[in-house]
């Protein structure tokens, strides 16, 4: 097989682009696509300073790869959670890959290490509050990438979700009619209240095969390992799914998840004026943290006393 | 050939020479959650795989 572009010998078909690339132009086209996203989004300039969430995996330290290479001011975040043996791998992952191309480019690596926090890591934390661990890794996860952004100043947080999660996704909230959580799957979430940090999806465009192709050529050392607390999670029969119906039908993902959002671009109530007015009125300081929350004390502090409590 | 494949990691082996559309099928796996790699370099589903290769089957899923 040749790449389209160019007549050198391709490195990966593309099947719902009808094309296919070599090494350079794939990562020419990657590229390419994420600027189109940061645009098309209004995700951020090249004057705003970005925290991108990185765990070690190929998406995070692709986006972070990706947003360097194309000179944004690109800090990363890392949640050490905790859970023997993966975190180490995926924590080393990170440290290597800030070391050898993060610094050169003036970006710094902040880490957070949950047992240090909570005393006790993700898994322990679970059985302690009577939780998924997949849940209580997502309420953390979340809870601490918005505090670190919001209280040392980034722009914006950025976080490696591809066509894939998303389209993974749309299928689980849709089998659910979650209707307020179609509501908020937007590549762009506003900062909408004070203590809220405006959050970007800029590999959207990407699937995850063409972001795990980008790594390979660029040669980014990622912990190709999955996390063993993800085994039987309800993504990857939507990701399995999926990817059947896209081997029927190339572009079944990209359809389903453009389609989606050429939707919610002609809904009102999902415009970012009208999700910001939408978390003015719904949202309130936590007691316990200040950080925004429907309820009076938001979920992780919630989380974090009855695991105190568990432990008593 | 040699094959590595992961989650879980195991190795398997399979007469060559073949194409690697044929292997995914023989493995049954769908291309679209896996990348062929030989040495450092990847392979698109019309190559040949000689009989003496290694090759890793990389997953591209992830839990998200």
């Amino acid at each position: 097989m040749k790449c389209r572009k160019c007549p050198q010998r391709a490195v990966l078909g593309m099947p719902r682009h009808n094309t296919a690339f070599c090494g350079p132009c794939l990562t020419e086209f990657v590229r390419a696509q994420v600027q189109k996203a940061i645009k098309a989004q209004a995700m951020f300039s090249p004057d705003d300073h970005i925290l991108v969430a990185v765990s070690g995996g190929k998406d995070s330290l692709t986006l972070w790869e990706i947003l360097l290479k194309l000179g944004y001011r690109a800090d990363a975040l890392y949640v050490d959670l905790g859970i023997a043996g993966y975190s180490e791998r995926s924590h080393e992952k990170v440290e290597r890959f800030a070391r050898d191309v993060a610094e050169s480019c003036g970006s710094k690596l902040i880490i957070h290490t949950v047992e240090e926090d909570a005393g006790a890591g993700i898994k322990e934390l679970a059985t302690l509050v009577k939780r998924p661990t997949c849940s209580t890794c997502g309420t953390i996860k979340r809870y601490q990438f918005n505090r670190v952004a919001w209280e040392n100043k980034y722009d914006v947080m950025a976080t490696g979700h591809n066509l894939d999660d998303e389209a993974a996704r749309l299928l689980g909230n849709v089998l659910q009619w979650q209707e307020e959580y179609l509501q908020k799957q937007s590549p762009t979430l506003p900062a909408s209240v004070e203590g809220f940090s405006k959050k970007v999806k800029p590999l959207y465009r990407m699937t995850e095969r063409e972001i795990a192709a980008y790594a390979v050529v660029n040669r980014i050392d990622y912990l190709v390992e999955e996390c063993p607390m993800a085994k039987g999670a309800k993504m990857l029969v939507y990701k399995d799914v999926l990817n059947r119906l896209e081997m029927e039908s190339p572009g079944t993902k990209h359809r389903f998840y453009y389609g989606f959002l050429d939707k919610q671009k002609n809904t009102a109530a999902t415009s970012s004026s009208s999700m910001t007015a939408m978390d003015q009125t719904t949202l309130l300081p936590c007691t316990t943290c200040a950080q925004p929350t429907t309820a009076g004390t938001c979920s992780f502090c919630r989380m974090m006393a009855r695991a105190k409590s568990a432990t008593r | 050939m040699k094959i590595h494949l992961s989650h879980p990691t195991r190795d398997a082996e399979l007469k060559g020479p073949k194409r690697v559309a044929d292997i995914f099928k023989e493995l049954q796996l769908i291309p679209e959650a896996f990348l062929i790699i030989r040495g450092q370099d990847l392979m698109t589903e019309d190559e040949i795989v000689a009989d003496g290769d290694s090759i890793e089957v990389r997953p591209v899923i992830s839990g998200g």
